[in-house]
């Protein structure tokens, strides 16, 4: 667990001063430990673990500039996962009833599952239907590689937009997942 | 879309703007007490008699009153607006100035002629006094709104009522300068009463307005 938590720390703070190779290890390695948490909490609901993980490091992602270097990433990173987690029982509620227990913070980090399963909701879907000046920043940048210069060349988009539209682009799609449930 | 896709479009790009936060709050506190000042100024005035009111220690506990509770408010919006941020002493720091002003209230209750009473209590505004510190709190309250929006609180109805007690502070704050009251059991019951509704306003509206 203390071994998980320095490493995704170091990684997580290097990516966020701008070491983009150390965030993708970040991201790759939390999404196993997310599967892993989310699929023990989510037994009665397994179609959804997938989901709920894309989900969780979407968020991640947009919020990262909330965490705070002095603060354990275990803490932050459970409040997340719960965060997204209730979210989901919430929308649920009704037509299932759940007592699977949420409080073990130790949890997030105590196992790790890199299997995943297929996602039901496709994100290449939604990310088609978001506007030109959110959706090619990202395809150029994010999906093919290429660098700003490059993709506001290609999108015909100042180096400024292609930014921000990756940005605004980003959240859009997690308030599009938010409002389809 | 496979959750590595997702990865890889999420990890190009990871670099953040430090201190990004801060500079939305400071954004925030200074736009909307601007703002609240000067529909203070324009709306209601500056108290008259300001040049001979800065003489009694009266004027100037009704200026650190809401000063102290502001800091202890700011404390616990800075704290809930990030996941797994712990809340700590913040309750403590905005719980000890209004007991402080409680306990002077008592004193000042105890050591009055029962006759004085009811003035110390009512004055003579206390019908509009807590409905207008309300109504003050509501720039600041949005500017707030505005920057937790985007941050990311994860107890969501406790940080939008410590959001709503700061916006109410700084609502406090400002009619001070108008408020020509000099009771403190006056400041104990009516202000605080003023910047109870904005915090209950923050948890009621805050689990629409700041999810995310």
């Amino acid at each position: 667990m203390s071994v998980s938590e320095d490493r995704l720390k170091s990684l997580l703070v290097q990516g966020l001063a701008g070491d983009a190779t150390a965030y993708h290890v970040f991201l790759k390695e939390l999404s196993a430990h997310l599967r892993a948490f989310l699929r023990g909490r989510l037994t009665r609901l397994p179609d959804e673990v997938e989901d709920l993980v894309q989900e969780t490091l979407l968020a991640v992602h947009n919020q990262r500039h909330t965490y705070d270097a002095g603060q354990p990433l275990t803490a932050w990173m459970h409040a997340i996962a719960r965060y997204k987690l209730i979210d989901l029982l919430r929308r649920r509620a009704g037509r299932e009833a759940l007592n699977d227990p949420l409080d073990d913070e130790a949890a997030v980090f105590a196992a790790s599952d890199t299997e995943p399963a297929d996602a039901r909701r496709d994100l290449a879907k939604l990310l088609e239907k978001l506007p030109d000046r959110h959706r090619l920043p990202i395809v150029h940048m994010k999906l093919e590689g290429r660098s700003v210069v490059e993709a506001a060349r290609l999108s015909g988009m100042s180096e400024a937009a292609v930014k921000v539209g990756v940005h605004r682009g980003l959240k859009a799609l997690a308030a599009m997942i938010r409002g389809e449930r | 879309m496979k959750t590595d896709d997702l990865i890889t479009i999420l990890a190009s790009g990871a670099a953040v703007e430090p201190h990004a936060w801060q500079r939305r709050y400071l954004l925030a506190l200074g736009w909307g007490l601007s703002f609240t000042m000067l529909l203070m100024v324009i709306l209601l005035g500056v108290r008259a008699d300001s040049a001979e009111a800065v003489h009694f220690p009266m004027f100037w506990l009704k200026l650190a009153f809401p000063s102290v509770l502001l800091m202890g408010a700011l404390l616990a919006t800075v704290r809930l607006s990030r996941p797994g941020g712990r809340l700590g002493r913040a309750p403590l720091a905005v719980a000890a100035p209004v007991i402080a002003v409680w306990l002077i209230s008592a004193m000042v209750l105890i050591n009055a002629a029962p006759a004085e009473r009811q003035q110390l209590i009512f004055g003579n505004t206390w019908m509009s006094c807590p409905l207008t510190i309300a109504a003050l709190s509501v720039p600041l309250f949005g500017a707030l709104i505005w920057a937790m929006r985007g941050l990311a609180p994860t107890r969501v109805a406790l940080a939008g009522a410590a959001a709503g007690l700061l916006a109410g502070a700084g609502g406090a704050l400002i009619y001070a300068l108008h408020c020509p009251e000099m009771g403190a059991p006056f400041l104990g019951i009516w202000y605080v009463l003023g910047m109870a509704i904005p915090a209950a306003m923050g948890a009621v509206i805050a689990p629409w307005t700041l999810r995310w």
